[in-house]
């Protein structure tokens, strides 16, 4: 007993007369383990709370049939630019006031939300398998179909991003499936860039080599060995172009280069609420940002707690 | 040094070919330019004619080739709507763009080298954790909507600033403000994580126990460290943000380069919308390629390469 307790007193006193010397950040002492801990619960419970309200939108959005007031185009005329219920001049089921034909602002925020997590969900799985499929063909095999396929990298990444996107609205027309593929073909480029280099760095590995010994097919290898490694910077990304492309999507529905006028769209929203703004009718342009805020800032903490906790040597790159 | 810049300006070069084949591709799907040209009663004779004096008669690749020799010459074609030369059109509506491009980025940057500083200089604190919790909201929130809000507050509300149109500082004030927030809130995080990323380093070390200040540590020795390859990223959001201000333009009503193009995409003026495309991406080109010049020149490391 007495052999246990002696080594652990004398690591402990050891431990005690070696502390490392305190750092010193610019007239502050180091911070103390405590704080940091107390500072990461924090974090956290932010990134616990933000998690918990996406699950709520995304609920929200899934059964909007169920959560939404009213039906989101119907055009109510004798409830034209109602403001919020709270406001004396407030009608009942309008929560959040109308707009100038009388549509509902709350149920089309929800269906807006809807068209929001879909566009952003769906085309960024798109460019993923896109991007995945080339960037890991261009880093396993090499040669010409490697140099075709970062060229089109390199062009699409030296490129305005936005830029390409509204190029190809103006091109094929408005509409939700056509927005989605746009969305899709201007993020593919990241994903093939970032899952070529994993490749690169790894395919001359020594057990991706005894793979190729026992006479694994090349897909085999790509798929068991070359993606596995790749799916921690591809799931980092996506953390980041999931919210990038709903902020896209508004961002064209509001230019009216995006979805058609008749689907309930938070751009299409702030859009029509912006030009009654003069008029006083804050509240039509309004809320729709502050939800659309409110679902690209939960998707964005929950990303840079996801790049933390799988990268956490990494420079922060937003 | 030399061949990696000869490198890159190849690329930019590879990328302004691919655009305009891009570009003249769509104008050649997106309808008979001779429909839009030509009176809808004229015989066909007259449309063979002209079709054969503007050399639509031709193959495909020596349109190309002469739409290349024509563009070349700065000659992108006639605007349909306004009669006028397309890229004449463009680059004067190019100042104003460009003026409240730059404010924007000047905006930003002097507010987010302190701000950043300041954060990563006192992590954990409340001066931190509010710096992380704003910019969590400006890159959140979506540009034009921020302008909308600014309305809201400055012009409706307050009655401060004007909220649309241009020609003094007032009317500058409110357009690059919400253009700049989101560059801001982003500046912030970069410089904070880069702030964060160097003190660790073992220069940082040997200069503090040199005995030099705190603050020459922080300001001489991280900041500058820190700006090197930030000067890349504030160069690639500035020729990002030409073609991000149009949301802002048409909500202030800024009479710049990207209202035009949503003018032209109204009335399908192709000519125009070509002419937007070409001009937005080669400034933003040239400006990465200036961008690269400048980093090469800052970081030693890569100035002394052979």
């Amino acid at each position: 007993m007495s052999a246990e307790t002696a080594p652990r007193t004398m690591n402990h006193l050891t431990e005690a007369s070696y502390a490392p010397p305190k750092a010193r950040f610019w007239g502050c002492e180091y911070i103390p383990v405590e704080r940091q801990l107390l500072h990461s619960f924090l974090s956290n419970k932010l990134v616990l709370g933000a998690l918990g309200m996406l699950f709520f939108l995304l609920a929200c959005a899934i059964f909007a049939y169920w959560v939404a007031p009213v039906d989101p185009l119907e055009q109510t005329l004798r409830a034209r630019l109602k403001p919020p219920i709270w406001d004396e001049r407030g009608m009942s089921p309008y929560y959040l006031g109308t707009d100038r034909l009388g549509r509902d602002v709350l149920s089309n925020i929800i269906y807006g939300l809807r068209i929001s997590l879909l566009v952003g969900f769906i085309s960024v799985g798109i460019s993923l398998v896109m991007g995945l499929t080339l960037g890991l063909t261009a880093g396993y095999k090499r040669g010409f179909w490697e140099t075709i396929i970062m060229r089109a990298v390199d062009v699409q990444l030296s490129l305005p991003l936005i830029m390409i996107a509204l190029c190809f609205m103006v091109i094929f027309g408005q509409g939700l499936g056509k927005m989605i593929i746009v969305l899709a073909i201007t993020g593919w480029a990241e994903y093939a860039r970032t899952v070529r280099g994993t490749v690169l760095s790894i395919r001359e590995k020594e057990y991706v080599e005894s793979a190729h010994a026992l006479g694994f097919g090349p897909w085999t290898i790509m798929i068991k060995y070359l993606l596995i490694n790749a799916i921690t910077p591809v799931l980092i990304l996506s953390s980041v172009q999931v919210p990038r492309v709903i902020m896209l999507e508004a961002t064209l529905s509001f230019l009216g280069l995006g979805v058609p006028v008749t689907t309930p769209s938070i751009g299409l929203a702030i859009a029509r609420g912006y030009q009654v703004l003069f008029s006083g009718s804050w509240w039509a342009s309004i809320f729709p940002g502050l939800a659309l805020m409110l679902l690209v800032a939960c998707i964005n903490i929950f990303a840079d707690w996801l790049r933390d906790a799988l990268e956490p040597r990494s420079r922060e790159q937003v | 040094m030399g061949i990696y810049l000869l490198r890159r300006l190849y690329q930019a070069i590879l990328v302004l070919l691919v655009v305009s084949g891009i570009v003249f591709v769509i104008l050649h799907i997106s309808g008979d330019p001779l429909a839009l040209l030509m009176p809808q009663d004229a015989p066909p004779s007259d449309i063979e004619e002209m079709r054969r004096s503007l050399g639509l008669d031709k193959p495909l690749i020596v349109q190309y080739g002469l739409f290349l020799k024509n563009a070349a010459q700065g000659n992108l074609g006639v605007s349909y709507h306004h009669g006028q030369p397309a890229l004449r059109l463009v680059l004067e509506r190019l100042p104003a763009s460009l003026e409240l491009v730059v404010t924007t980025i000047l905006i930003s940057l002097i507010l987010a080298v302190p701000i950043g500083v300041l954060a990563a200089s006192r992590r954990g604190t409340t001066v931190d954790r509010a710096s992380l919790l704003g910019s969590l909201i400006g890159i959140s929130a979506p540009p034009f909507w921020i302008g909308i809000v600014f309305i809201l507050i400055f012009s409706v509300e307050l009655q401060w600033l004007p909220s649309s149109g241009r020609g003094t500082w007032a009317h500058l004030i409110l357009p690059a403000g919400s253009l700049a927030l989101y560059r801001l809130a982003l500046f912030i995080r970069l410089i904070r994580a880069g702030m964060l990323d160097i003190m660790t380093m073992d220069f940082i070390r040997t200069a503090r126990s040199k005995g030099v200040s705190e603050q020459k540590v922080i300001y001489k020795h991280a900041l500058k460290n820190t700006l090197i390859p930030f000067v890349t990223i504030a160069g690639m959001q500035m020729g990002s943000l030409l073609a991000g201000a149009i949301v802002t333009e048409k909500v202030f009503a800024w009479p710049g380069m990207g209202r035009l193009f949503l003018e032209a995409i109204g009335v399908m003026d192709f000519p125009v919308i070509i002419a937007w495309a070409l001009v937005t991406s080669t400034i933003f080109l040239t400006v990465n390629l200036a961008v690269d010049i400048i980093y090469v020149w800052l970081d030693p490391r890569i100035r002394h390469e052979k």
